[in-house]
């Protein structure tokens, strides 16, 4: 938790934002910069907290064990399913050629 | 407004329907009517679905004459908060990003609502994604306090809150992930109530932190509370995290006017030095109430809470982060074309469809979550989390219910703390605590102070009052003791058109 200045905030940001596939402008990492340095300052006190004995607490409630027979069930029907796609074509969701790009 | 419909509550609206006094259809007008009156000034709702209700009424008014047996909430108007799926009704998060998406489903909980015969007449306006605590990241621009309209109703259940206090309708669900709806109830002057966690089915709710989403109504008595809790809880198959336990039955009679033998927790840490005044008074005044009617009250320690506020924000934006990695263009909702690619397609469809504090909790979820900083954010975080549980249950080892302010301060101006989002997320730190536990927590109105900002109306205040995980009909009992025994603290917001 080192202190990074201004521009390191900045560029944190934007590497976060490609992580996030979020397209952030200059003027927004301008802005989110400061703030994150702020925010996370303030989240610092986490780094106090003497944590020697303590568990995780990774479910809201004392665990239980959820369980069923794994068998197969009616799901929704396509048609309703594509209704709210921005695009489709012959009965599937249509996105942008992805072989041949950069990723 | 008719002012018979404005006084009753669902419990005393059902029994007048059912004893003729009146017809779902006359009370579905009365409540357009109300609508159509305050909503222009207030902006609680994003859309009224005033077909649909209307059908409805006239349809429950055919079955009640065919003799059929009528539900718990039998011709009582409901609103929903924007991020509560009912199949063919516009579902927006109040975002851009689903803006006209229509679910293709229906919520468990909104089922059972209409299957105890209850009449959705709207959805409405919230914080965008339930990111907020103002109302002021709605796409659709901010909901207004009745109590003042240059304030915030608080968040993010703004809408719910403000369509409850203003009498538009007398009962709506929100959701509360640290205090969306205990917050907006405290600073609107009506009863919320977040169940333990997954007392009720997160099923067709739209995520945002789901170890801490849960569905909590908001209504204008403890016992309308109590009846929509008992139709909206219980175990669903749908949702692997909701209890698997009979809903909550009602115990019955709210201890009438008495705790004697209950013993009420007071955490010094949620009477911080900074607390405002009125907000003090008020809930110290709440507090002798409570003593008054037989209850012990007993000082207490949590001494975790300073740490809630970043341990929520590294929790609750983690989740967010993954929640929210579904809005890529692909399924539904807004595209953006983007330099053409799919990575570019994604990347433009976010940036077009998220507000500002949207994308400020993804990033900040992606940053806690990232290599390298994974273990110094969120894995630190659950840790304290953790910590803050053991807290409660230490504490409910001495105590029944724990009892202090639901919001450090009175409904504040909108626009005051827009540019400063680390000032919106302290806004939380009472309600938060509640939230990471996933134990119980109301907000009830316990009188009206002054704000400590020179503004000349005196506005609500909440008591939060808390209880163990799960002792839910027990909490509502115990509140409902506190409400018969605090009705002179409670008071109306101004007809309309205020300040």
């Amino acid at each position: 938790m080192d202190d990074p200045p201004n521009e390191a905030w900045i560029e944190l940001v934007r590497r976060t934002a490609a992580l996030a596939r979020l397209e952030v402008s200059d003027e927004e990492a301008r802005t989110l910069g400061p703030q994150f340095a702020a925010i996370l300052e303030h989240f610092r006190t986490l780094a106090t907290l003497d944590l020697g004995r303590a568990e995780p607490m990774t479910a809201a409630t004392r665990l239980f064990d959820v369980r069923r027979a794994d068998e197969p069930r009616a799901s929704q029907p396509r048609d309703t399913l594509l209704s709210n796609a921005p695009r489709r074509a012959e009965g599937f969701f249509s996105v942008p050629k992805t072989i041949g790009g950069p990723e | 407004m008719s002012a018979a419909y404005a006084r009753l509550d669902a419990t005393a609206l059902r029994a007048s329907i059912l004893a003729g006094e009146r017809t779902c259809a006359r009370t579905v007008a009365e409540c357009l009517a109300g609508i159509d009156e305050r909503d222009g000034e207030l902006a609680a709702f994003l859309s009224v679905e005033r077909d649909w209700a209307r059908e409805r009424a006239a349809r429950l008014d055919a079955r009640l004459a065919a003799g059929e047996r009528p539900g718990a909430l039998f011709g009582v108007p409901v609103a929903l908060k924007a991020n509560m799926c009912t199949e063919g009704i516009e579902t927006s998060c109040a975002s851009r990003i689903l803006a006209g998406w229509r679910a293709p489903y229906t919520a468990t909980f909104v089922q059972r609502l209409l299957d105890a015969g209850a009449i959705v007449v709207g959805v409405t306006n919230m914080d965008e994604f339930a990111m907020g605590s103002s109302s002021e990241n709605s796409c659709a621009g901010p909901t207004r306090n009745p109590w003042d309209v240059a304030r915030t109703p608080g968040g993010s259940s703004s809408g719910s809150a403000v369509a409850v206090a203003a009498r538009m309708v007398p009962l709506a669900l929100g959701s509360d992930t640290g205090g969306s709806v205990r917050q907006p109830a405290a600073m609107c002057g009506v009863f919320g109530f977040k169940p333990t966690y997954g007392r009720v089915s997160r099923y067709g709710l739209i995520a945002f932190g789901s170890s801490l989403d849960q569905v909590s109504p908001l209504a204008r008595s403890v016992r309308d509370l109590e009846l929509v809790t008992e139709v909206i809880s219980g175990h669903d198959e749908r949702d692997s995290t909701s209890l698997a336990e009979p809903p909550i039955e009602r115990e019955h009679p709210a201890a009438p006017g008495s705790l004697s033998g209950f013993r009420v927790g007071v955490p010094r840490e949620h009477f911080p030095h900074d607390l405002e005044p009125g907000v003090r008074a008020c809930c110290e005044a709440a507090l002798a109430r409570l003593e008054a009617i037989g209850a012990e009250l007993v000082p207490l320690s949590l001494p975790h809470t300073p740490f809630a506020i970043p341990t929520y924000y590294v929790v609750a934006t983690a989740e967010a982060s993954s929640n929210l990695a579904r809005y890529d263009g692909v399924l539904f909702g807004l595209r953006a074309e983007g330099d053409g690619t799919l990575p570019g397609m994604m990347a433009a469809t976010r940036a077009a469809g998220f507000g500002p504090e949207v994308k400020r909790r993804i990033l900040l979820g992606t940053y806690v979550l990232s290599a390298g900083y994974y273990d110094e954010w969120y894995g630190r975080a659950l840790k304290a989390r953790g910590l803050m549980r053991d807290d409660f249950e230490r504490a409910f080892e001495q105590v029944d219910v724990i009892a202090g302010p639901t919001s450090p301060t009175v409904a504040f101006r909108l626009g005051e703390r827009v540019d400063d989002p680390l000032a919106m997320y302290l806004a939380d730190a009472l309600t938060v605590p509640v939230s990471l536990a996933g134990v119980p927590g109301i907000s009830m109105p316990c009188g009206c102070a002054l704000p400590a900002d020179g503004g000349a109306g005196e506005l609500p205040v909440g008591l939060q009052l808390v209880g163990p995980a799960r002792s839910d009909a027990r909490l509502l009992r115990i509140a409902a003791a506190f409400e018969a025994a605090s009705e002179d603290l409670r008071r109306e917001p101004p007809p309309g058109s205020a300040r």
